[in-house]
């Protein structure tokens, strides 16, 4: 019988086959949306079932003949691996059957090659996630980056998605040369392989140097500030579909190299480590909610969220190295379960919402925020099912992202025991700050659907939108199910994530002591939270509410035009836009924003009101690289002066030299 | 674990909040008009304006969808729940494990989110006003709220709200003064929360200071008395979760008859100082400009989370 890691390598296999096919019909719609995406939908499934079934098990690894001739492709599937392959089986399996109805003709690239590129994208995803050696990761890792780079730039007539792409794969290579320069230091002399790497002793100098390494290659791919400028590009540019998979997977694999190399590949944490990544993550997360509340383009929002909720897991992590490095392995235990939940999480809630604005994209070819509204009547399926991705991305019980906050406030609660005092200091700010952060997202998330679906229609186009197709449907409900699922079952994921934690620490959480309904992970008396008793209270209250209205008095109602204080002359631009909502925020944060205004005097004829909101942070830290860059070009320009003479001169001073020197 | 007399106190005091809130709300207001040389309604003014709604034809606008006629529901069955976790007279709670402090803030936090979004369905200014103004409040208020609750948590080692309670009760009158901090943080907070002066002000339609009833202004009928309902609720839960925290002597521990009978003029006359004292500060404090909401919360915000570093530095 097959193991599952063969099993994976088959639906890694199969990937490239759907892809390849693809390629030979490039326009063939009906071939690539009606065969080739559901197969790869149900590889995805498989995909995660093997995943899965490994999870208890035993770590198994393949040599694989490719790859350089002394260093042949290791990989290796062990809990870790498994747990990020569940991850992405399950969410792409959604995308995939959303994007068989999503890809079509005329949006740029041909369906056939998107249908290449998607699959060479999670083929390479589910490999970087099994690689283990440094060459056949970086391989991997790079392919993961040209593919998605194709498919962000699939609607290439456009310059600025042309621009974002650039962005978009320069910060990824320079994030690679950090993993790279990382890899070279973890090796020490012996091969390239990560069981070499396990079993070098490094000095703490340079293991500090390899894990600033690593934070930096891994931080640029996870969207960690200030390496964040690509993503609020990136993910508008990419049709929605392959923004989903981005955010939800692959800023995930970024997430898993750090992890793998902080907790499997080094062996030492220290604590201030745990620190450092504790405070980018709390900057990451703060900056990412506050921008994202003053978007005014959906994508770009969603775009920003993303950076907040990977600020969310940064801090997670950071909490689990310093932890680790105390010797508190129960707590380390319990900030894993935190991380890994909320990457899952993240996974699900955020590839729902992509693809609900992509559903919508689809039907009003509107991405701004301000020309939306009232869609909740044209798309009632996109609409119900984005609401319970909005309340699980706001982190509010019992669904799933309240899950994942509460373990990591409860991570939080418990580290007063610390022994460093000064840190302990640290903890209850950095704690009100990520409460501050968790309100900002329901702000966020309260803004982003009701201008998008409620209200009244804001351009009379709206009017004509249709409601998203069979397949987008399936796509949506196989999501927002695992929205529902991961924040009514907390006990069963933790036991999934339990194993996890105990290859990396060797220690694991044990969700419950009261039955599979109660999660009370340190202690009954600690903390409990029981989803599923919450939210059959809300519904029999709700219901034995509703029947003793009925009963006691009536149902009687009548429709009527809006009351709103008896103005009868309102119209649909008189409800708050995306700016106008943003604009609290706006004033209270303003230091963040660096902002330009042009209002109207009361006398102008046409007024005109403009404002441009914009991150600090490319002025202050890009701009100057860009310019710095230029200078040293402009200089290394003055060698070139393209006459043969001059260049005989330099190889003859060059040789001059080289005589003086190696005689 | 579960018991039938924890169960039949359980439901006791879930029946006792949900038909005692509106006496509350009618206190204070009552308190209000006394101090203003007013005759006032007197306290069981609110029930009558329940009865009047409840009995009205609902009338809904046009283009109103159905998450805006479920919204009333779901705010009631958050604020019972919320009821429910909150120990008002005794600590025998069957349904408190269900959900911690957090678990509590999360729920305000849905009930916030929901009443925003219905207040944005129907599409008015005064609608998408409110909702951007609740949110605004909501987003400082709520991690100061769950800061107050990690104060006591700290203390107590738990974040279990009977646990909290059943610690702080045993703790024979020592003052701690990360919770002094706290409690000035929480009557900040309860204020602004539930839309009182400074921060709002109920007894308003004046369009341009108004957050609450903005919101709820396309409401009628069964639907509003709902959201009155569950107003007065919520101003019975955090009054409830004040006395939790900060005055918890007189909860009976455990579930036996006698002691939930003593506990219940003891629920009453903390409850009626208590409404005498947010009335006290109603009158002798002014509406501010919405700007500086946020300085105020900002404020609350600040004092919860120095608390807190009080507890460290103390250790107490």
């Amino acid at each position: 019988m097959p193991g599952a890691l063969q099993l994976i390598l088959g639906v890694i296999l199969a990937w490239l086959a759907l892809g390849l096919a693809g390629v030979f019909y490039p326009r063939n719609l009906y071939l690539v949306s009606r065969v080739l995406f559901p197969a790869g939908a149900l590889g995805a499934l498989a995909l995660a079932a093997a995943a899965l079934s490994a999870l208890g098990g035993v770590t198994q690894s393949v040599v694989l003949p490719l790859g350089l001739p002394e260093l042949p492709f290791h990989l290796r599937l062990d809990a870790l691996s498994a747990f990020f392959l569940l991850l992405l089986g399950t969410v792409t399996a959604g995308i995939s059957v959303f994007a068989a109805g999503y890809f079509r003709q005329g949006e740029g690239t041909a369906p056939g090659l998107q249908c290449l590129y998607y699959h060479v994208f999670i083929a390479s995803m589910a490999l970087v996630l099994l690689a283990d050696d440094a060459y056949a990761f970086m391989v991997f890792w790079e392919t993961m980056a040209l593919s998605s780079y194709f498919l962000v730039t699939s609607d290439h007539a456009k310059a600025e998605i042309r621009r974002a792409g650039f962005l978009y794969i320069l910060i990824a290579h320079i994030g690679a040369i950090g993993i790279l320069l990382c890899f070279g230091l973890l090796h020490g002399t012996g091969d390239y392989t990560f069981d070499t790497m396990r079993a070098v002793q490094l000095a703490p100098l340079w293991a500090t140097i390899a894990f600033a390494l690593a934070l930096f290659g891994f931080g640029a791919k996870a969207g960690m500030l200030p390496l964040h400028v690509w993503l609020p590009e990136a993910h508008p540019a990419a049709p929605s579909p392959v923004s989903a998979l981005m955010s939800a997977v692959m800023l995930k694999t970024a997430i898993y190299g750090l992890l793998r190399v902080l907790f499997d590949l080094l062996h030492t944490q220290v604590w201030w480590w745990g620190v450092v990544i504790l405070v980018l993550g709390l900057a990451t997360a703060l900056y990412g909610v506050v921008f994202s509340a003053v978007q005014t383009d959906m994508k770009r929002l969603l775009a920003y969220s993303s950076i907040e909720n990977i600020g969310f897991i940064l801090i997670g992590v950071g909490l689990t190295v310093t932890f680790q490095a105390y010797g508190m392995r129960a707590l380390a235990a319990l900030a894993l379960t935190a991380t890994l939940y909320h990457c899952i999480n993240h996974a699900y809630f955020k590839s729902l919402l992509f693809l609900a604005t992509g559903s919508v994209l689809h039907a009003t070819h509107e991405r701004a925020l301000g020309k939306l509204g009232g869609l909740i009547h044209r798309m009632p399926w996109v609409a119900w099912l984005a609401l319970i991705g909005t309340l699980a991305i706001a982190g509010l019980p019992p669904l799933n992202g309240f899950v994942s906050e509460w373990l990591l406030l409860q991570a939080f609660l418990f580290t007063p025991n610390l022994p460093q005092p000064y840190l302990n200091m640290l903890i209850p700010v950095a704690a009100a700050a990520v409460a501050l952060a968790a309100a900002l997202a329901g702000y966020v998330m309260v803004k982003f659907y009701g201008v998008v679906f409620l209200g009244q229609p804001r351009e009379p186009s709206l009017a004509t939108a249709r409601d998203a197709g069979i397949w987008e449907r399936i796509g949506l409900v196989w999501l927002a199910g695992g929205c529902l699922g991961l924040g009514l079952a907390p006990v069963w994921v933790i036991g999934v994530i339990d194993s996890v934690s105990g290859q990396l620490l060797g220690k694991t959480l044990g969700a419950s002591a009261t039955g599979w309904m109660f999660l009370t992970p340190i202690s009954p008396d600690r903390a409990s939270y029981a989803p599923l008793l919450f939210l059959l209270v809300i519904l029999g209250v709700w219901a034995l509410t509703w029947l003793a209205v009925r009963r006691f008095y009536h149902g009687q109602m009548h429709r009527a035009p809006p009351w709103d204080c008896g103005f009868e002359a309102q119209t649909a631009r008189m409800q708050d836009t995306a700016e106008g909502f943003g604009q609290p925020i706006r004033q209270v944060f303003e230091p963040f924003f660096r902002m330009q205004r042009e209002l109207p005097t009361p006398l102008d004829a046409k007024p005109r009101y403009r404002v441009s909101v914009e991150d600090h942070l490319w002025y202050w830290l890009y701009l100057p690289i860009v310019k710095f860059t230029q200078t040293i070009s402009r200089v290394v320009t003055l060698l070139q002066r393209g006459r043969i003479s001059v260049y005989l001169t330099y190889s003859f001073v060059t040789l001059l030299v080289l005589l003086l020197f190696v005689r | 674990m579960i018991s039938w007399p924890g169960l039949i106190a359980q439901l006791t005091e879930i029946l006792l909040a949900i038909l005692l809130a509106p006496v509350l709300l009618g206190w204070v207001n009552q308190c209000r008009a006394w101090m203003q040389n007013k005759s006032g309604p007197g306290i069981l003014q609110p029930y009558r304006t329940l009865r009047k709604l409840f009995a009205k034809e609902a009338v809904l606008a046009h283009n109103a969808s159905p998450l805006f006629r479920a919204m009333p529901y779901a705010l009631f069955a958050c604020m019972c729940l919320a009821a429910a976790i909150v120990p008002i007279l005794g600590t025998d709670l069957p349904f408190s494990p269900a959900a911690d402090a957090i678990a509590l803030v999360g729920i305000f936090a849905l009930a916030r989110v929901f009443i925003s979004l219905a207040a944005m369905d129907i599409g008015t200014a005064f609608g998408s006003l409110g909702a951007r103004r609740e949110m605004m409040v909501g987003f400082l208020a709520e991690p100061a709220l769950l800061m107050v609750l990690f104060n006591a948590s700290l203390i107590s080692h738990s974040t279990s709200l009977t646990t909290i309670v059943e610690h702080l009760a045993h703790v024979e009158f020592v003052i701690y003064p990360s919770l002094a901090f706290a409690g000035i943080a929480f009557t900040m907070v309860s204020l602004a929360e539930n839309a009182r002066i400074p921060v709002d002000n109920p007894s308003t339609h004046l369009e341009l200071t108004m957050i609450h009833e903005a919101m709820v202004l396309e409401y009628s009928g069964r639907h509003l008395a709902l959201i009155e309902w569950s107003a007065a609720l919520k101003l019975f839960v955090y009054s409830c979760i004040g006395i939790a925290l900060f005055f918890p002597f007189g909860i009976a521990e455990g579930g036996d008859a006698a002691g939930l009978l003593l506990a219940l003029p003891a629920l009453a006359a903390k409850l009626a100082i208590g409404g005498f004292v947010m009335a006290l500060i109603e009158m002798i404090s002014a509406k501010m400009r919405i700007f500086r909401a946020p300085e105020y919360l900002g404020t609350a915000f600040l004092l919860a989370v120095l608390a807190m570093l009080i507890h460290l530095l103390l250790g107490s």
